[in-house]
């Protein structure tokens, strides 16, 4: 029975062609989309949590509270205590001290006077220690352009955008030029051991990396840093995990009656990622609603006109004595296979678009707006095999829908009416 | 005999407010230049910067000519000893000893805040005459600790100015400012200062302890207290130069 209509719906491609082709067009939409949104979203917060704000991310109360504009007077102190009671008591996650700080970067000539100068945005991160995984998490070997990571006190890595600007080159010095924590001016020489691109506008734009051992003696932030982060093992956020071990570290060190008492907040309360990550959580549902709410609309309007264009075939049939509902299963069955065909190219189209954009990406550097939530610069798709199940089962679902819809007009034709219309 | 020389002094002094009260508010901020500025002069000074966590005490020596040339000296504490400013006319270079570094400071940085203080590098490094920057307008006297003062409002009459406007309170006796606000063009109030310790330094009347507050900072302000100063001195040229940063 099965074959028989399949090779009713190959040889009317009336019936198909069609219907295959909206179907196909809806599925590619819903792939596409989905994996492109999925992905820029999903690099958004990855980008934050590697870089800003861990997964859940310890400062000082007034620190947090003044976030944006990173305070070096407000820095976590006492920060090797603090950070070996929560290896203590949460083994499984990786606790790293951070320190975000800015100033100028100046570019000596030979006679070791000023060249060129430009605002630089530093982070500093235990590099030397390569047990912790900084290097990995901040993904900094995959990102050197030129030369190599730091390997000793002294070296830094600048983005590359800065080192073409002022025609740097690894084993050049730099001098970086801002204030302490306590707003003393600090001065101190670099040697540029590799250039980076972050695919990060912020960073990208007068990025300086170092090691936090250079950065705590040249802020004179002994024992300091500006932010603890805290990320899970095997790196995946859990967000439930993260609210639950904030409210437990809170619940103890957080006296709202001192700024500099100790805070711990989650990845999700930082830098506006909460709407970033719900958006995220609700985006396949979002994306699936709407493309079987639309694509069942113009199926059952194509089911219609299809319906119209076969009347005379199900007069016949019902005339001949077929039930109805056999009638209505054997449309329901074309309409499987037009959304199982329909799909498939869907699927394939969808994938042939997304799969280059999740290779190469799409720089958008100079379109992202800045804001204290980091955005790549670089957009990519990201194609799971839930995206493709994503597409390829609504096409099916919207199609059969569509069919139901407007074969439900079949039992409304009495058999009067069926003989005076077929003129018996 | 005794109320005679009573009656006496309270009548001079009478006498010396009335004439005092006689002078046009140009006089009045005439009489200040002639206090507050100098053909040159040698500063030690400290600066105490009252910090969230701890306070900080910074002393320097300046040697200054008019409103462009200055060259200050840190000399305590350690970590700032050695460090060196040197202004000529619209540019800042700055030495710091840790880097062995001479690094020019470009023209925005000269309203940031100098070690973290209250105080601008225009702050620091502005000397020159009210009169030639300012018109003034006599709003009424007053009294501050118990000295009588001319509350003054001044306007910008060039635009190279740090403050375009200012409300300065000067001792009607001595013709030191009391205490000054500082306005943006806008009219919001950006720092208040207040002098005191005033002391005789070479026929000049001088503040030796300002107290700054940065309005647009949180904090409790900076206190500069100047150590000694000089007027008039015979400067070497060499001070002026960059060579001078790294010696």
């Amino acid at each position: 029975m099965i074959k028989f209509l399949i090779k009713g719906v190959i040889r009317d491609s009336t019936r198909s062609k069609f219907p295959i082709a909206i179907v196909a067009i809806g599925v590619f939409f819903t792939i596409f989309l989905s994996a492109f949104i999925g992905g820029v979203l999903q690099d958004a917060v990855e980008v934050n949590a590697r870089f800003t704000t861990g997964h859940v991310k310890v400062s000082t109360l007034a620190f947090a509270e003044n976030s944006t504009q990173a305070p070096l007077d407000l820095a976590l102190l006492g920060m090797d205590s603090i950070k070996s009671g929560l290896q203590n008591e949460y083994p499984k996650m990786m606790w790293v001290p951070r320190v975000s700080f800015g100033g100028l970067l100046d570019v000596p000539d030979e006679n070791g006077e000023t060249k060129g100068q430009g605002p630089c945005t530093g982070m500093a991160a235990d590099l030397l220690n390569t047990e912790n995984g900084e290097l990995e998490r901040m993904n900094i070997n995959k990102t050197i352009v030129e030369g190599r990571a730091p390997e000793k006190r002294g070296e830094a890595l600048v983005s590359e955008k800065f080192a073409q600007k002022m025609k740097l080159k690894p084993g050049d010095v730099v001098t970086y030029f801002g204030s302490t924590m306590y707003g003393s001016m600090c001065f101190q020489n670099f040697t540029i051991c590799g250039t980076i691109s972050f695919g990060q506008q912020m960073l990208d734009k007068g990025g300086l990396i170092i090691d936090i051992s250079d950065a705590q003696q040249m802020l004179d932030m002994e024992d300091g840093s500006t932010e603890l982060l805290g990320y899970f093992e095997g790196g995946q956020y859990l967000d439930d995990e993260a609210m639950k071990i904030a409210q437990e570290f809170n619940a103890r060190s957080t006296d709202s009656t001192d700024e500099f008492s100790s805070v711990m907040i989650p990845l999700k309360k930082q830098n506006q990622l909460e709407g970033l990550l719900n958006t995220s959580e609700s985006m396949s549902e979002i994306m699936v609603g709407i493309f079987v709410l639309a694509m069942s609309i113009v199926l059952w309007n194509v089911g219609l006109l299809g319906g119209l264009r076969r009347y005379k075939e199900f007069g016949v049939r019902l005339a001949l004595g077929e039930a109805k509902g056999k009638i209505y299963r054997s449309l329901l069955v074309e309409a499987t296979v037009i959304g199982v065909v329909g799909s498939v190219f869907g699927v394939i189209l969808g994938l042939a678009a997304a799969i280059p954009l999740q290779i190469y990406g799409m720089d958008v550097s100079e379109m992202v707006p800045s804001s204290n939530m980091m955005m790549p610069s670089v957009y990519r798709a990201a194609v799971t095999p839930s995206t493709v199940f994503m597409g390829f089962i609504p096409g099916i679902i919207a199609m059969v829908l569509g069919q139901a819809l407007a074969g439900y007009g079949i039992y409304k034709r009495d058999t009067a009416r069926l003989f005076k219309e077929l003129e018996v | 005999m005794k109320k005679i020389i009573a009656v006496l002094v309270g009548a001079t002094a009478l006498w010396a407010f009335s004439l005092s009260s006689e002078l046009t508010p140009e006089e009045i901020i005439k009489k200040v230049d002639e206090n507050m500025v100098s053909e040159n002069r040698v500063t030690q000074s400290s600066m105490t910067i009252k910090g969230k966590r701890k306070n900080r005490v910074l002393t320097s020596k300046s040697w200054t000519i008019g409103s462009n040339q200055s060259f200050t000296e840190y000399l305590s504490p350690a970590r700032e000893k050695g460090t060196k400013m040197l202004k000529l006319k619209e540019e800042l270079w700055i030495y710091s000893p840790a880097s062995d570094r001479t690094m020019r400071i470009s023209g925005h940085m000269m309203r940031q805040s100098v070690m973290g203080s209250d105080l601008s590098y225009e702050d620091m490094m502005e000397d020159r005459e009210l009169l030639e920057m300012y018109t003034a307008k006599l709003l009424g006297q007053e009294e501050i600790d118990g000295r009588k003062v001319f509350s003054l409002e001044l306007n910008a009459k060039v635009d190279d100015v740090a403050y375009p406007k200012r409300k300065s309170w000067i001792d009607a006796e001595r013709f030191v400012p009391l205490k000054e606000e500082l306005f943006a063009k806008s009219g919001k109030l950006l720092k208040r200062v207040t002098m005191s310790n005033v002391k005789e330094v070479q026929g000049r009347w001088y503040p030796t302890k300002m107290i700054y507050k940065d309005m647009l900072k949180d904090g409790e302000g900076t206190m500069m207290e100047i150590i000694s100063i000089q007027f008039n001195q015979e400067i070497p040229d060499y001070i002026f130069t960059k060579a001078a940063l790294k010696k």
